[in-house]
């Protein structure tokens, strides 16, 4: 496999094929910031409310007309809008005092070692759990599986969080209930660690069911279809040993729409990290949405949207672009 | 009974095999009778409700008992009665944005799958576009700056939902366009939105209907995101937002958010299972779907 992937990389179709999918995705991300441009503007009340928060005073605001050029033509401030965002300016955050990115670059790491953890976890166990239980279909495994998956795909991320709450921490209190680390503790090193594990323990389980259940679904129905495939037989009849089959042969043929799946459910998993950080308190961008609620800072709401979206559409070019070295039927 | 009088036509409509297969599939009929509850407790919330959800009481944090089944919450609010109204909003919600975001979805898919070409490609970009970013968030900024009456809210979720419809819509279009009973209909002279209505759009409905199912728990479970986050309407009674107000009060009393929280994950587990099992019915073809879930 590695000969081929590297003989792919390096061939001219795949150049091709990336040149177009990187210049896709940049028009995707400029239209994303145009459609934010839009939204403003069609919203009712004055688009100044929006590009400063609600809670400036007059000199600021008419200092964020004349920046945003609210006087000129439609597409001069379509323009404005347009460059300084791609400069990374999101605008600057009222309520924290801070331009927007900052904030959010600020609260980033939080919500990201939540979310990685937990997409590595729900990932590797949703292909062993997949694989086994379409192994064994129909048996009482797959059907535990099964209902687990499907009561995991219909529960709400933040109902999900709030029962593991109350069972786990405030019933048992093995786990503490909020925020990031304690912080009537004076901590250090490992203990500090510790603790900071501990109270990541919840919210990361939480995810991680959620996209379990994602997954697992998938994994399963397409291990099914793959295992009913020729090359799968070839490979038994070949005298190959059964795992060998299911987790080498099988299991790359299933992989492929599974890793699809990852990508285009990235938006699904930021939006559920995003509310379990409210349910435990912690001070990753759920908390930061909050207070953005709140305060009515619109800048910092309008930052989220388009970092997400933005993130969403550079997973799904990483994934379209590596989908064509990982299936082995494109040439 | 409806089924016993489709079984006996001649002609085995969906109708007849669902409720045949309700009988056989345990899943399915505890779903269908969940689903019922729900919708009868919501039609008649003003009936079967006990007490007024908005009215607060000197009861406060009361748990469960007989005089209020539920619990009260920090206000004195019979949590029984919030449930019963917010299944009234769960369910509304539900309905409107499946049927407007279905509408458009449709109308898109359509035009895109018939016309071919250009269009198609537009509209599919457009398709791709809207895709990109994440439902939660767009809905969440929307309602955060067109505000959260019940029309804003049902555009705006519509809006973020008709993609997957448009997107089978076109597929199944596609593929029944060139279909010898279209091309007759071509020849006599229909136009072609007579023949998208009267002729493709029928044979379309399986698969028009198993994705409306699909959409409903989803946009149940948005809804409810966007009041648990504390964006909407703070006056309208749902689950979200008594969960919103629990989660302050988790310590003081679990019915607060056990309750509501179970209320939303039944009623979307059986529309999920109903789903699937529609699915199952209608296209049997094709593999187990899932709701089209964004939190």
């Amino acid at each position: 496999m590695p000969a081929t992937f590297s003989r792919k990389f390096f061939s001219r179709s795949f150049g091709i094929h990336f040149a177009r999918r990187l210049a896709q995705s940049t028009v995707l991300v400029v239209l994303l910031i145009v459609f934010n441009f839009f939204i403003i503007h069609i919203a009712p009340g004055d688009p100044v409310d929006y590009l400063a928060g609600q809670s400036g005073d007059q000199e600021y605001y008419d200092l964020i007309r004349a920046k945003f050029g609210l006087d000129q033509p439609f597409l001069t401030q379509l323009w404005v809008y347009l460059s300084s965002v791609l400069r990374g300016d999101l605008g600057y955050s009222l309520s924290h005092q801070q331009p927007v990115i900052d904030v959010i670059l600020s609260r980033t790491p939080a919500t990201l070692m939540l979310v990685i953890p937990a997409i590595a976890i729900a990932t590797f166990s949703g292909i062993v759990l997949g694989v086994e239980s379409a192994r064994r279909q129909n048996s009482r495994f797959d059907r535990f599986v099964n209902a687990f998956a499907l009561l995991g795909h219909s529960l709400p991320s933040f109902s999900i969080g709030m029962f593991l709450l109350l069972l786990l921490s405030l019933q048992f209190g093995l786990f503490p209930a909020q925020g990031a680390t304690s912080a009537n503790k004076e901590l250090q090193g490992l203990g500090y660690a510790a603790d900071f594990l501990l109270h990541l323990a919840l919210p990361c389980l939480t995810l991680v069911i959620v996209q379990l259940a994602q997954i697992l679904r998938i994994m399963r129905t397409e291990m099914i279809e793959v295992l009913n495939e020729n090359y799968i037989n070839a490979a038994r009849a070949k005298g190959l040993g059964e795992e060998r089959v299911l987790y080498i042969h099988a299991l790359r043929g299933a992989l492929i729409p599974v890793a699809t799946i990852i990508g285009s459910d990235l938006g699904m998993l930021l939006s559920g990290a995003v509310l379990i950080e409210t349910v435990f308190a912690y001070p990753g961008l759920g908390r930061l949405m909050l207070e953005a609620i709140a305060a009515r800072d619109y800048p910092v709401l309008l930052g989220l949207l388009i970092i997400t979206s933005v993130s969403v559409a550079l997973a799904n070019f990483v994934i379209d672009t590596i989908y064509p070295l990982l299936d082995p039927r494109i040439k | 009974m409806v089924g016993n009088e489709l079984a006996n036509n001649q002609n085995p409509l969906w109708t007849s095999i669902f409720w045949r297969l309700l009988r056989q599939d345990r899943q399915a009929a505890v779903s269908t009778v969940v689903l019922g509850i729900f919708l009868f407790a919501a039609i008649f919330a003003a009936f079967v409700s006990p007490l007024d959800p908005a009215k607060t009481t000197n009861d406060t944090f009361q748990p469960p008992s007989s005089q209020f089944l539920l619990g009260t919450d920090d206000l004195g609010r019979d949590v029984l009665s919030g449930i019963i109204y917010g299944a009234q909003t769960s369910i509304i919600f539900g309905v409107l944005v499946t049927l407007t975001s279905g509408l458009i979805g449709i109308a898109i898919g359509g035009i895109a799958g018939y016309a071919g070409g250009i269009v198609d490609d537009f509209l599919m970009r457009l398709t791709e576009f809207v895709l990109i970013p994440p439902r939660f968030f767009l809905a969440l900024v929307m309602a955060a700056l067109f505000g959260t009456s019940l029309f804003y809210l049902v555009i705006i979720l519509s809006f973020t939902y008709w993609t997957t419809m448009a997107r089978l819509v076109r597929a199944e279009v596609m593929s029944l366009k060139e279909r010898s009973f279209v091309e007759a209909a071509k020849a006599g002279g229909s136009t072609p939105l007579r023949i998208f209505v009267f002729h493709i759009l029928p044979n379309a409905l399986p698969v028009i209907i198993t994705q409306m199912m699909l959409t409903v728990g989803g946009v149940i479970l948005l809804q409810a995101a966007l009041d648990f986050i504390g964006i909407g309407d703070a006056d309208r009674i749902s689950w979200g937002s008594m969960l919103h107000n629990g989660q302050h009060f988790i310590r003081d009393g679990w019915w607060m958010v056990l309750f509501p929280s179970l209320a939303l994950a039944l009623l979307v587990l059986a529309l999920n299972i109903l789903g699937d099992t529609i699915n199952f019915v209608l296209n049997p073809k094709t593999r187990s779907s899932q709701i089209d879930r964004a939190v």
